[in-house]
């Protein structure tokens, strides 16, 4: 059965603090920090983004495989924040990785969940037999306009993930998805920051979407939440994911290994991602990891993942890099972020 | 060389902010005045070698020696001219292609000229320009620019060999002390070590007057076979040897980061063609591009031992009066340092050291030694003149 | 720098992909298609670094080119890597004499918000 052979994530080492967002704004920090559980968020550096990101999770991701990165035969990027409008991301990780010439390429949008549509393009190219090896990448240097409520959590991550059906370590059972056009958070083309629906972006969108995959998918596969041991689900801010947890009927202990948030902020593309490489990084052999992302437009990818023997020797210590951070004030952040730009 | 070679004529214009004076105005002048000099008219002229470094970037103007010539009054003669790039040895390159014309028989009156018309441009327009005589593609890429690479030459010389801040700094006082006295310096004023230590970091442990300055300046000598010399002057000063050394283009391909090889090369090849050693040195003009470069200078030309070339200068060995006076004239930092006419302006100083002319003047000067270098040290020029007073070859 | 020149390096730039004279054993990053010491008897062959290196000296650039103004201030050094060849590049952060290093693939410049962005391969301490 195809899945996931090895996977990686990275997340740059700086930190803003809700907090210090909030004094900026003069807005009350103990509210925000309360309101989102979003402690702090991560901060790109000013030589990062959506590709170079991608590319260190994707080696990330290689280090550890049982192939070269000559091995892929596809690569899909998922991200809001591609650096071209026109020019793929996925061509730059094939050359960062040595897998160019003979692959095929794309970069996807579908808000924060176009990583795992890239996920379910790679496995279908694999269990069709015609690839040997795909990787699909999540990532994001995630906008929002200084002073909106979405800046309080717009962070930078991804991860990466190689497919292949040798040598897997989180078999995908089965994937099943739930899509509709639901216009609750947008970006035109040519505009730097995004629009939301603010409460429209929640029951009927994220909550109605992700339910919607989970139940569709428990549904085919005959499964429930206790047949989990844990639960991965996309995290915009500390307190969706643990809503439709509960909702599920999933409990603090499935999805708080899964839940990066808090600490990290939403990383978009990368969220879910993000956490399933946490949860991978602690799952052993024989565990279950039931997992739904959510993209805004709106669509969830529910995945149900058994892992399997081997999957110690891919583990990537995502969150020991956590240990090492900087933390930063408003003024480096608007300038790593390239808000204030020197003409 | 077949025959001998000599300097009987030398020109230049001050060096400095030339709002008004364009490229074609500065070369005119200093040429004119070599000529003068020489007593030369202009239809004796065989050849011309004009050293330019960057009037593409600058001016957006190539073919440079054509120009020159034609604005010289010499096209008119069909005089050859070539020019001359070794980045900012081109002006020490031109002297050095010039008295091979000479001594080849070739030719018998040349001109070596120099130019260079910078300040058209902005300050970060002139460091992009000036990143040309380094490594585009691996160090300018990676984001390197000449000070950046001489920053690092300089905290590898400071951890190795312990040389200081202060050392640096006692470069440009000195030489802003000797250009007091120098007409055609771009800075005539003194400065202590204190101002030189407050002003802005370019790049550690550089700052803005460790790093000799942007101008515009011409200057042009005349050279003739030495056994014509007499014709034309009574204070010839005689070209005992004109060598050049090359090593790679990239700083960090080089066997020596705390030494600029093509100098010592240069330099050995010289004294032996010369037969002196650096000890019958009387005055150096040496290529200070930043404080660091006097430093290793010194060192690299055997005035000084290597890694002691801090404490040299320091020590006032280098200042007039010293062992081996270096850069009397102020050097590339007070003189100014117009790219290509920076080597030529050296020869005229020397010349008028060893004619007993100079500003600031080094006593009974005999042998002198002009040092030129291009970028971080891939082209270096080293040239021996001599007044030959009392002394037989 | 204009896209193809900046294309014609990219196995270089993003994967340190260098060459090594098999007659005399050098290996060369940035890549020589020439070995300058054995010339024509030299035998040159591709070889990919592993980018793992250690600072030989450094400095801060507060005033740099156009393309890189905004970054200033930066940190460059001369890295020996571990094969042999030594590099020029930025260090992410701070560097001292000695520090060993890894490689991280960063922006290196881009020209405006019109032109091509160019990402290289930048050193981090381990």
């Amino acid at each position: 059965m195809a899945g996931i052979v090895s996977y990686g994530g990275y997340v740059p080492r700086y930190r803003i603090r809700t907090r210090e967002i909030a004094d900026m704004w003069d807005e009350d920090a103990d509210a925000m920090e309360g309101g989102l559980r979003v402690k702090s968020k991560s901060v790109p550096d000013e030589d990062e983004d959506t590709a170079t990101i991608s590319v260190e999770a994707a080696r990330t991701a290689l280090e550890n495989a049982p192939v070269e990165g000559d091995a892929l035969g596809a690569i899909y990027v998922g991200s809001e924040s591609h650096p071209y409008a026109v020019k793929p991301t996925a061509t730059i990780v094939g050359a960062s990785v040595g897998a160019t010439p003979l692959m095929t390429a794309a970069d996807l949008e579908f808000a924060c969940k176009a990583g795992t549509a890239g996920v379910q393009a790679a496995l279908g190219l694999v269990e069709a037999g015609r690839i040997d090896y795909g990787m699909a990448i999540g990532a994001d240097v995630s906008q929002g306009a200084p002073g909106d409520a979405l800046e309080y959590s717009a962070a930078a991550g991804g991860a990466a993930f190689v497919i292949g059906d040798e040598g897997v370590v989180a078999e995908i059972e089965d994937t099943t998805s739930y899509t509709s056009d639901t216009p609750d958070f947008w970006r035109r083309e040519g505009e730097r920051y995004p629009q939301h629906g603010e409460r429209f972006t929640g029951k009927p969108a994220y909550f109605k979407h992700t339910e919607g995959a989970s139940r569709a998918l428990m549904d085919r596969l005959g499964t429930s939440p206790e047949d989990y041991d844990y639960a991965v689900f996309h995290q915009p801010n500390g307190k969706f994911p643990v809503r439709v947890a509960k909702s599920l009927g999933f409990d603090e202990e499935q999805y708080e290994t899964g839940l990066l948030s808090p600490e990290i902020g939403n990383t978009y593309s990368g969220a879910s991602p993000l956490g399933l490489v946490a949860v991978l990084d602690e799952a052993d052999a024989g565990d279950r990891v039931f997992f739904a992302s959510f993209g805004s437009g709106a669509g969830s990818d529910a995945f149900s993942f058994s892992v399997k023997e081997g999957i110690e020797e891919r583990r990537t210590g995502l969150k020991e890099t956590f240990e090492v951070v900087e933390y930063i004030d408003y003024a480096q952040y608007a300038k790593h972020k390239g808000k204030i730009k020197e003409e | 060389m077949l025959r001998d070679v000599a300097v009987v004529g030398v020109g230049q214009t001050s060096f400095g902010e030339h709002w008004e004076r364009s490229f074609r105005d500065l070369f005119v002048t200093a040429g004119v005045r070599a000529l003068e000099d020489a007593g030369v008219a202009g239809d004796e002229i065989d050849a011309l070698y004009g050293g330019n470094m960057s009037a593409g970037q600058f001016i957006q103007q190539e073919h440079v020696a054509a120009l020159i010539a034609d604005y010289a009054g010499l096209s008119t003669e069909g005089v050859p001219a070539t020019r001359v790039e070794a980045a900012d040895a081109s002006g020490g390159l031109a002297f050095r292609q010039a008295v091979l014309d000479v001594a080849s028989g070739a030719s018998d009156v040349v001109v070596a000229s120099g130019v260079e018309k910078m300040t058209d441009l902005g300050s970060t327009e002139t460091t992009e320009a000036l990143a040309g005589s380094a490594d585009r593609e691996w160090e300018v890429f990676s984001g390197g620019n000449v000070a950046a690479l001489y920053a690092m030459m300089a905290n590898a010389h400071m951890e190795r060999y312990g040389t200081t801040r202060r050392q640096l700094s006692e470069v440009v006082v000195k030489n802003h002390e000797n250009a007091t006295e120098n007409k055609y310096a771009q800075y005539r004023n003194e400065v202590s070590a204190e101002l030189v230590e407050s002003t802005p970091y370019v790049s550690e442990p550089l700052r803005a007057f460790d790093c000799s300055p942007a101008s515009d300046g011409a200057a042009a000598v005349i050279v003739v076979p030495a056994e014509d010399a007499q014709d034309y002057t009574d204070q010839p000063v005689y070209v005992e040897a004109t060598e050049q050394g090359s090593d790679s283009l990239a700083v960090h391909d080089r066997n020596n980061m705390t030494s600029i090889d093509s100098t010592a090369k240069a330099a050995e090849r010289a004294y032996e063609a010369a037969n002196v050693s650096p000890g019958d040195v009387d005055v150096a003009e040496v290529h200070d591009s930043y404080t660091v470069a006097e430093i290793l200078a010194v060192e690299d030309l055997g005035f000084a031992e290597k890694g002691d070339g801090g404490a040299f200068i320091e020590d006032g060995h280098a200042s007039v009066g010293g062992e081996t006076p270096v850069n009397p004239s102020g050097g590339l930092k007070a003189c100014g340092h117009p790219l290509g006419a920076t080597g030529v302006r050296q020869i005229a100083d020397a010349t008028r050291q060893l004619r007993g002319e100079a500003g600031t003047q080094v006593e009974d000067a005999s042998v002198a030694v002009t040092h030129n270098v291009g970028g971080t040290g891939a082209t270096a020029v080293v040239n021996v003149l001599s007044d030959r007073n009392g002394r037989s070859r | 720098m204009t896209a193809p020149r900046f294309w014609r390096k990219i196995n270089q730039r993003y994967r340190l992909v260098g060459t090594e004279c098999r007659t005399c054993g050098t290996a060369y990053f940035p890549p020589r298609d020439l070995c300058p010491d054995c010339r024509r008897d030299g035998d040159i062959v591709g070889k990919e670094f592993s980018g793992k290196g250690e600072v030989v000296t450094a400095t801060v650039v507060h005033d740099a080119i156009t393309d890189y103004d905004s970054e200033t201030p930066y940190t460059l050094a001369v890295v020996e890597l571990e094969e042999g060849a030594r590099v020029t590049a930025q260090v992410v952060g701070e560097a001292e004499v000695g520090d060993s290093v890894e490689p991280c693939f960063r922006r290196i410049s881009d020209e405006g918000e019109e032109g091509i962005v160019q990402y290289g391969t930048k050193f981090k301490r381990v």
